[in-house]
């Protein structure tokens, strides 16, 4: 029995800075017909960090997560995952990633145990390793209770979790999470989170693919921002909060007539570095960009000083077309939305 | 690029035992389906219970009496056809089976795993050969009850053996159409295109002397024919060399051309 020792055995490349490189890619291209999946991506993810990649339907995320785990083959470019080549090298590369798709793919008609054990064996455990290393990973995934259902009685969020648990029974180096937390609640979203943070914790490199900037920033520390198959920005998680503006305090009067002297006190208060206030009459509230927890509390407080009562206040971080429009001027994937949206601003203010 | 090793090399090589260790986890884990969903064995309960049944009392009596042995000698003659028959109809679940891995993304963590491609091909195989024997021994159980005689043992080893190998050539395509096609409805429309023809145009259920000369050609080289005349000669006597030799022929032949095709199809399947 050699296999318990293969897991773990990587080899990465040289980052000319010295960090190792446990994902490197050059030039990816994979086209579908006239749909351009990937044209011409590279991405470096360093050893032991998380990288987010976000981007909106259609981006090209997934081809990208399927071409790293060799079920898909580039059309043009290379890729190395712990320094084996993706087309030449799979059966290496196999060994040392592990994969959660965006669609679960944990078999149905078997029970949790049933699904971690199979995938112990087929990874070369000894019947007793897989059977304790199933147990093991229900535990940590809180699906022990539910560990002799079959998986379809389960709901979304522990089919993800098993899914999870899945892609961590080889003790992989690297591993790729396309949308893990699509279509969760924001409980079972922040269990998953919890349970990616602890594995990165064990030093795992983990290429995650989001629609949520939110996500990224939680789990992230470097981002790589995709469209139409292109990388359209990258850079450290703080650098690209600081380029599309932090967080945007939300303000709800109770009386909507109180939106308009609202905005026109915030702008002319001269909180340092406060960009200007949005109207949005529609929904009946009014969004201030806002940089830093100073500008925050100042904000806040020139508000409850004035006296108007409020419904809600919250603080949300940039939506994904935020993001886009405030690094390419563009919405994302399409064009033809973002006069209409202008038009309705202008209307509002 | 300079590439430092930071530990061994990985081993890319899957040695014998882990094949078969591999491969014996996927047998046990489509026998878990069985388990866990015993009406997938329906097809392989009812069909041999139902078939049987038709063929003996609803056509049986006439059938028997223009062949001239009534329906006792009509069953003798029908029953080794439908081991034939039924080991080509169950084979088709290899490629619905197939076909529902790759649609809810279980073949995409398999096909993420260091296992070599063939054990869960051949998984699928071992696991669909065991049900089609099940059904065989019930339809040998029902054959009895209804007056067929096993005079010769070893002869009904040998056809359901000649059966088991020609179902697991056949497998091969259907196990490429599982690749292939989009869903396992098509898989199963293209299996019914297939075997169509093969099933009627053969001596399973009627002797092909009355035939058109066209037809008697087609069947004398129709693997599913072959292969009722085999076991019919093996089961209750007459001519088998004949049958033999085309079904081994065919045997092979599907196999050596189709295992390579499936495989290659399921490596390059996106
Ligand atoms: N098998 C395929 N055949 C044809 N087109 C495809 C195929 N797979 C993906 N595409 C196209 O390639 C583009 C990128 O798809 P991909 O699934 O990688 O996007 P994504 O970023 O994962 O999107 P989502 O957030 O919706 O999951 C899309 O336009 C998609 O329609
Ligand atoms: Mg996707």
């Amino acid at each position: 029995m050699t296999g318990d020792t293969v897991t773990g055995m990587t080899r990465y490349d040289d980052d000319p800075a010295g960090a190792r490189r446990a994902v490197t890619v050059r030039g990816l291209v994979k086209h579908y017909g006239e749909t351009k999946a990937l044209n011409g991506v590279d991405l470096d993810v360093a050893e032991g960090t998380v990288m987010g990649v976000l981007g909106p339907n259609g981006a090209g995320k997934t081809t990208l997560v399927r071409i790293l785990s060799t079920l898909l083959a580039p059309d043009a470019g290379r890729a190395t995952v712990a320094g084996y080549d993706v087309v030449r090298q799979p059966r290496q590369l196999r060994r040392v990633i592990g994969l959660t798709g965006q669609y679960a793919s944990v078999d149905e008609k078997l029970s949790g145990r049933e699904n971690l054990y199979l995938i112990g064996r087929l990874l070369d455990l000894s019947r007793r390793e897989a059977r304790a290393r199933a147990d093991e990973l229900l535990e940590r995934f809180s699906l022990a209770e539910a560990a002799r259902r079959p998986a379809h009685t389960y709901s979304g969020g522990m089919r993800r979790r098993l899914d999870l648990a899945a892609s961590m029974i080889g003790r992989p180096a690297v591993l790729y999470l396309d949308e893990p937390t699509t279509g969760l609640d924001p409980r079972t979203r922040n269990e998953v989170w919890d349970e990616v943070r602890s594995m990165v914790g064990e030093g795992v490199t983990v290429l995650l693919t989001t629609q949520y900037m939110e996500e990224a920033e939680q789990l992230a520390s470097e981002l790589t921002v995709v469209d139409r198959g292109q990388v359209i920005a990258r850079g450290g998680i703080e650098e690209l909060k600081a380029k599309v503006g932090g967080r945007t305090l939300r303000v709800k009067p109770a009386d909507p007539r109180d939106l308009a002297p609202l905005a026109a006190m915030l702008d002319g208060l001269g909180i340092t570095g406060l960009a200007s206030p949005v109207v949005d009459a529609e929904d009946g509230v009014l969004r201030v960009p806002v940089l830093s927890d100073e500008q925050l509390t100042a904000a806040i407080g020139a508000v409850t000083a004035r006296g108007i009562t409020v419904s809600s206040v919250t603080t949300e971080l940039p939506s994904l077309d935020e993001v886009f429009l405030s690094l390419t001027g563009q919405r994302a994937g399409r064009t033809q939305d973002a006069p209409a949206a202008e038009a309705r601003e202008e209307a509002a203010a | 690029m300079s590439t430092v090793t930071a530990h061994a090399p990985v081993d890319a090589r899957i040695p014998l035992r882990g094949h078969l260790r591999h491969t014996g986890a996927l047998i046990r884990r489509n026998l878990l389906w069985i388990r866990q969903d015993p009406e997938s064995m329906f097809d392989a309960l009812l069909m041999p219970v139902a078939f049987t049944l038709l063929f003996v009392y609803v056509f049986g009596g006439s059938i028997g009496k223009a062949l001239g042995g009534g329906q006792d000698g009509y069953v003798q003659y029908v029953i080794p056809g439908m081991i034939a028959m039924m080991s080509m109809t169950l084979s088709q679940g290899v490629g619905t089976g197939f076909s529902q891995d790759f649609n809810s993304g279980v073949m995409d963590r398999f096909r993420s795993l260091p296992i070599g491609r063939g054990s869960v091909l051949f998984a699928k195989i071992a696991v669909e050969l065991a049900r089609m024997l099940f059904a065989t021994t019930l339809l040998m159980v029902v054959a009895v009850l209804v007056g067929f005689r096993i005079t010769n043992w070893p002869g009904l080893v040998a056809a359901v053996g000649l059966s088991a190998v020609f179902a697991s050539s056949i497998m091969w395509v259907f196990l490429t159409l599982g690749v292939t096609l989009k869903n396992a409805q098509s898989v199963q429309a293209m299996g019914f295109l297939v075997l169509f023809p093969l099933q009627f145009g053969s001596s399973i259920f009627a002797p092909t002397a009355s035939m058109p000369g066209w037809l008697q050609a087609f069947t004398d080289y129709n693997p599913l024919s072959t292969l009722a005349d085999a076991a019919r000669g093996l089961m209750v006597g007459g001519p088998v060399a004949h049958g033999l030799w085309v079904t081994l022929g065919w045997s092979v032949a599907l196999t050596a051309v189709m295992a390579p095709v499936a495989i290659r199809a399921f490596r390059t399947r996106t």
